[in-house]
């Protein structure tokens, strides 16, 4: 593959280990992100500098090839992969340290469509960049949304579609989260082929995310104005 | 033998082919939700109807309704045991169809990706989707389809299992790949690296190309970045403009006219099996025939001509040619 020599994760310096990170993400190496993960813990890093610095940084630089077309999505899926692989050594560990959640998303495609590639996308890079996510699947009724929303802890709803016929839909379920007053409980993000800016706005939804990728840098922006709000 | 697809392209020079049959289920009554493949069974005058309303507008060849045939989409609706019953249904009631009329009419059987996701980061097995593929397909030959349509492909591995699905029962098949993405599939596959994928496959097709998509300008694009590595026909299977929400509205931009005009433009820049996708409707394809018909085929188009009469691309590269292509600077990297 390469000319040069072999890289001993162990012997690179904090700095020179997030750095590989970043590319080991990059090139989707799970066993290598798991040993570095390790090392970082090892050297007394706290979890959540470990999950942020280095793997959720490593998705941020995928995530911008991703939207340029540089990436594409079996590279960006290898990448979610090996971050997953580090996220499950450090999940305990934040969970023990209360470090702040990066975010917890219910995410399913709406009433009447039966479409699942580009949500299920969204799920694989959502859940790579360190979100939680629950899957409803396809074909959801407004009450599949607000139950799951209701007895959980949830920050973000996902609304996808990809028929013209059933698009609208997303504006049901947004009127009711208003009619029983949990609208502003959560940021909504919507998505699928027919969708566009425009239409988010019209139906009342936080956002349009055109892919993947900008649906996860979209989630992130939510997020951190949410902490922010708290820290203030 | 020749099969049937390929002597009706000699013999003619170029196939209308049929448009789109979600957007006209909907029309004929389709609940949004319910899979398009039970009016096989249950609606079977309507499907009837689908595919009349392709041919009554002079198509060639139709597609049919079998698209979410397969295991893995009918498991979606419980209905996983049912593959290959509703496949070959849907080609029986077909070869009702093209039967009835004077003209040769053929009956392609439409197989269309499991939905689920291949390769390396993937949760389907290239044996698990020769099988699913193999069931569908078997279903639509028992069922009288003249030729395999496997299409909206966008991973290598996917085709490679139609392939060889294809192969193990012996059909002749069409394959197409949706390039959705900057020019090229979902999954980063480019115009001219599906070329030389079908010109190197042992099982190949004995036509391929591309459908759906984003508009008609980057079809035309598409169909060009085959044109030069083409060894057999090309099929150019365009959206009917793209969908735009207009007060409450859904609205393909995709006039009659402006179809006509792709039509004619997809058969200068190479293609020989030229038909609609998604929102493409009779009238359109009625256009289509028509302009097909009655001008000459035209010279090739540039690259430039083709945005001058059909608008801009989407993305300012599609990955292929000399031009610039997006590169990271990378640290380095372990071998």
């Amino acid at each position: 593959m390469s000319d040069e020599q072999d890289i001993i994760l162990s012997e690179l310096s904090d700095e020179e280990l997030t750095l590989q990170m970043h590319d080991d993400l990059y090139d989707g190496m799970k066993e290598e992100i798991e040993e570095s993960v390790n090392i970082l813990l090892s050297r007394g890093w706290m979890p959540y500098d470990v999950l942020t610095k280095a793997l959720v940084e490593g998705m941020r630089i995928v995530g911008i090839d991703f939207r340029d077309g540089i990436l594409f999505v079996p590279e960006v899926l290898l990448a979610a992969n090996a971050m997953k692989g580090g996220m499950a050594i450090l999940k305990p560990l934040l969970a023990e340290t209360g470090a702040p959640r990066l975010g917890n998303m219910v995410i399913g495609t709406v009433k009447g469509d039966i479409h699942d590639i580009g949500k299920n996308l969204v799920t694989m890079m959502m859940e790579g960049a360190g979100f939680e996510v629950k899957d409803l699947g396809i074909n959801n009724p407004v009450e599949n949304y607000l139950d799951e929303l209701e007895n959980g802890e949830y920050d973000i709803l996902g609304m996808s579609a990809l028929l013209t016929t059933t698009m609208p839909y997303m504006k049901v379920v947004i009127d009711t989260m208003v009619e029983k007053g949990m609208r502003e409980d959560y940021v909504v993000l919507v998505g699928g082929a027919p969708l566009n800016e425009e239409f988010g706005k019209a139906i009342g939804a936080d956002a349009y995310c055109r892919d993947a990728a900008v649906a996860v840098e979209t989630a992130k922006e939510y997020m951190a104005k949410k902490h922010n709000q708290l820290g203030a | 033998m020749t099969d049937k697809l390929t002597a009706m392209i000699a013999e003619k020079g170029y196939l209308l082919a049929d448009g789109a049959t979600g957007t006209n289920l909907f029309n004929l009554g389709l609940q949004a939700g319910d899979p398009p493949e039970f009016w096989n069974t249950d609606e079977p005058d309507k499907i009837r109807a689908l595919y009349q309303g392709s041919v009554s507008a002079g198509s060639d060849i139709f597609l049919t309704n079998s698209f979410g045939g397969n295991a893995s989409r009918l498991k979606l609706h419980n209905a996983q045991a049912r593959a290959y019953e509703l496949s070959k249904v849907a080609a029986e009631l077909g070869r009702e169809v093209a039967d009835k009329e004077a003209r040769q009419v053929l009956v392609a059987g439409s197989i269309g990706p499991t939905g689920e996701i291949m390769g390396a980061a993937g949760t389907l097995s290239h044996d698990s989707a020769v099988e699913m593929f193999q069931e569908t397909a078997q279903g639509l030959m028992d069922g009288g389809a003249d030729v395999l349509w496997v299409e909206t492909i966008s991973a290598p591995e996917e085709y490679a299992a139609a392939a060889e699905a294809i192969a193990n029962i012996n059909a002749p098949w069409v394959g197409t790949m949706s390039f959705d993405t900057a020019g090229r599939t979902m999954m980063g596959m480019t115009s001219e690296g599906m070329a030389e994928m079908v010109a190197g496959m042992e099982n190949g097709p004995v036509a391929f190309g591309a459908n759906c998509g984003v508009g008609a300008s980057d079809l035309l694009r598409t169909i060009h970045g085959f044109a030069d590595k083409a060894d057999r026909p090309i099929v150019a299977k365009g959206n009917a403009g793209i969908p735009k929400y207009v007060e409450g509205h859904i609205h393909y931009d995709g006039t009659p006219e402006v179809m006509a005009q792709y039509a004619l433009l997809a058969r200068a820049v190479g293609a020989s099996v030229i038909g609609g996708c998604c929102g493409t409707m009779p009238n359109h394809l009625r256009a289509m025939r028509e302009a097909l018909d009655t001008n000459p085929k035209g010279d090739k188009p540039t690259l430039d001509e083709i945005t001058a009469a059909m608008g801009d691309f989407s993305s300012a590269s599609d990955g292929t040619g000399d031009g610039p292509k997006p590169e990271r600077k990378r640290r380095g990297r372990r071998g």
